[in-house]
């Protein structure tokens, strides 16, 4: 078996004419928290997708613990647990309810579903609230929610796609040490993305980043602040990405994607 | 196996919680039935075919599971814009098993949503000729919410967003609805409409309750549950085929 949790070599992905994802290799080791960051629309999303086994790739392999996503698509699946941008959660459930489905779904045995998600429920603070149906938390409570039910099956990787975007600094602060702590405590490899620079210089040991579908620089953070002569890491990410606002070309780009994508069926 | 089971479940508790679902899909064919059943009773029954109620009824509640199958299915949609779909998605089972786990229980809530529908007509004043027909009636019930519920999801899959809901209230739902014979007999139609109402799938449905309910049938009971399992076979494939290709 590999050292590397993750292995991409190659990887690109294209929406008819779109390079969302154009050529890119790197590897995350086990156990290591690794940070990918990059502009909107840079292609951080797609490369999830394809490592979650929700696209295929156009060109490339991966690998996530010697698997590839494309082959063995329920075995990798198990061995991931996800937190994805947008809200996933059936809020129309209790928070209880989401955690034993989640765990039915991913063959949770059933001693374990209710011990397990009890542990995670009350270290996420969420313990009380159970038997409220989603639809009743807050924003923080929902991410906390998500969070817990990402590590519900023990996965041996956790990707965590923006997963403190519009929370408030608690919040913030309270999920990363939990990150943290189950990374310590549990083995898990961790790979996130995230807008907020501070974070992924305190939490991550190395960071990739993506910008027009590339890997433009890759090592731990210190080495991208030497790299770029700079003393913090948004100042080298911004040395690195340019300083240039993304969002317009980034929704023309969604745009063009969702086209291509109605046209390919 | 227990991935299909977890994933009806929820949409039975989905169902029971929401009150609002319950009674608001009984309206639109309760106003049928008591507007046409009343105001043409009368015409009917001078026209020497009998109680226009009682001929009605099936029809109605064939209209209730149609409505709550298609809406299941297209659920798939809100889902989609909400996040659930994708945490389905990405589960280890296979998609066959989310998408057969679903469908079952859209076709469940449907069921259960025409038996509702069912005491509203005997309320309303219709008789079951025999008691002992509502097992096989249940059953025509059961085929028909999952012809629908399968091709609920067959479309749920292909769309992308919201936006084509209403294409498909209007270029499938009602045509469906309105020419399955649910308001008029099927026999001593003009050609092109008995074409028609053969090739809706309702039309066997609705058929088949008539059989089970009034003892009066155009194609025969046995006819009509051969082409319902038929079609509940065509579009689960269907359906399971649309699912199982969603890119997200």
């Amino acid at each position: 078996m590999s050292t590397n949790m993750i292995e991409v070599r190659n990887l690109s992905k294209t929406f008819g004419e779109v390079h969302a994802v154009n050529d890119i290799s790197f590897d995350v080791a086990r156990g290591e928290i690794f940070a990918f960051l990059g502009p909107n629309g840079a292609g951080k999303t797609t490369t999830i997708k394809m490592l979650t086994t929700l696209l295929r790739p156009t060109g490339g392999t991966l690998t996530l613990d010697g698997l590839d996503p494309g082959k063995h698509q329920n075995a990798v699946r198990q061995r991931f647990g996800i937190v994805f941008q947008d809200p996933s959660l059936d809020s129309e459930l209790t928070a209880w309810e989401n955690l034993q489905l989640h765990a039915v779904l991913y063959h949770v045995p059933r001693a374990a579903r209710q011990e397990r998600a009890e542990a995670l429920l009350k270290l996420f603070e969420l313990w009380d609230r159970r038997h409220d149906t989603v639809k009743q938390f807050s924003g923080g409570m929902k991410r906390r929610l998500e969070i817990a039910r990402g590590f519900l099956h023990t996965p041996k990787i956790l990707f965590l796609d923006e997963p403190t975007l519009g929370l408030d600094p608690q919040s913030r602060n309270q999920l990363w040490t939990h990150v943290k702590h189950l990374n310590q405590t549990e083995g898990v490899t961790v790979f996130l993305t995230t807008h907020y620079m501070d974070e992924a210089d305190r939490v991550a040991q190395r960071v990739g980043i993506i910008d027009h579908g590339r890997i433009v620089a890759q090592g731990s953070s210190q080495e991208l602040k030497d790299q770029t002569g700079t003393d913090s890491l948004e100042q080298a990410y911004l040395a690195l990405t340019g300083s240039s606002i993304r969002d317009e070309k980034a929704a023309s780009g969604d745009h063009l994607r969702q086209f291509a994508k109605m046209w390919r069926r | 196996m227990s991935a299909v089971y977890i994933l009806w479940l929820r949409e039975l508790k989905r169902y029971t919680r929401s009150r609002a679902q319950m009674a608001g899909s009984l309206g639109q064919p309760t106003l049928y039935l008591v507007a046409l059943g009343f105001g043409l009773g009368p015409t009917f029954q001078q026209a020497g075919n009998g109680s226009y109620l009682q001929f009605l009824a099936p029809g109605v509640i064939g209209m209730t599971i149609l409505f709550v199958s298609i809406f299941s299915g297209v659920g798939l949609l809100f889902d989609r814009q909400f996040g659930f779909l994708k945490e389905t998605l990405v589960a280890p089972v296979p998609r066959i098993q989310i998408m057969v786990g679903r469908t079952l229980g859209g076709a469940t809530v449907a069921m259960l949503q025409g038996t509702l529908m069912l005491i509203v007509c005997i309320i309303a004043g219709f008789r079951p000729h025999s008691l002992a027909a509502v097992p096989l009636a249940l059953l025509i019930m059961m085929l028909i919410a999952v012809v629908f519920c399968a091709l609920g999801t067959a479309i749920g899959s292909l769309l992308q967003d919201m936006q084509g809901f209403q294409l498909v209230m209007n270029f499938l739902v009602m045509p469906i609805f309105f020419m399955s014979g649910a308001l008029f007999p099927l026999g001593h139609l003009p050609v092109p409409l008995a074409v028609v109402t053969r090739l809706d799938p309702l039309s066997y449905g609705i058929d088949g309750l008539r059989g089970a309910l009034i003892a009066s049938s155009h194609f025969g009971v046995a006819a009509d549950l051969a082409v319902l399992g038929v079609m509940a076979a065509v579009f689960l494939a269907l359906g399971a085929h649309f699912f199982s290709r969603i890119e997200i």
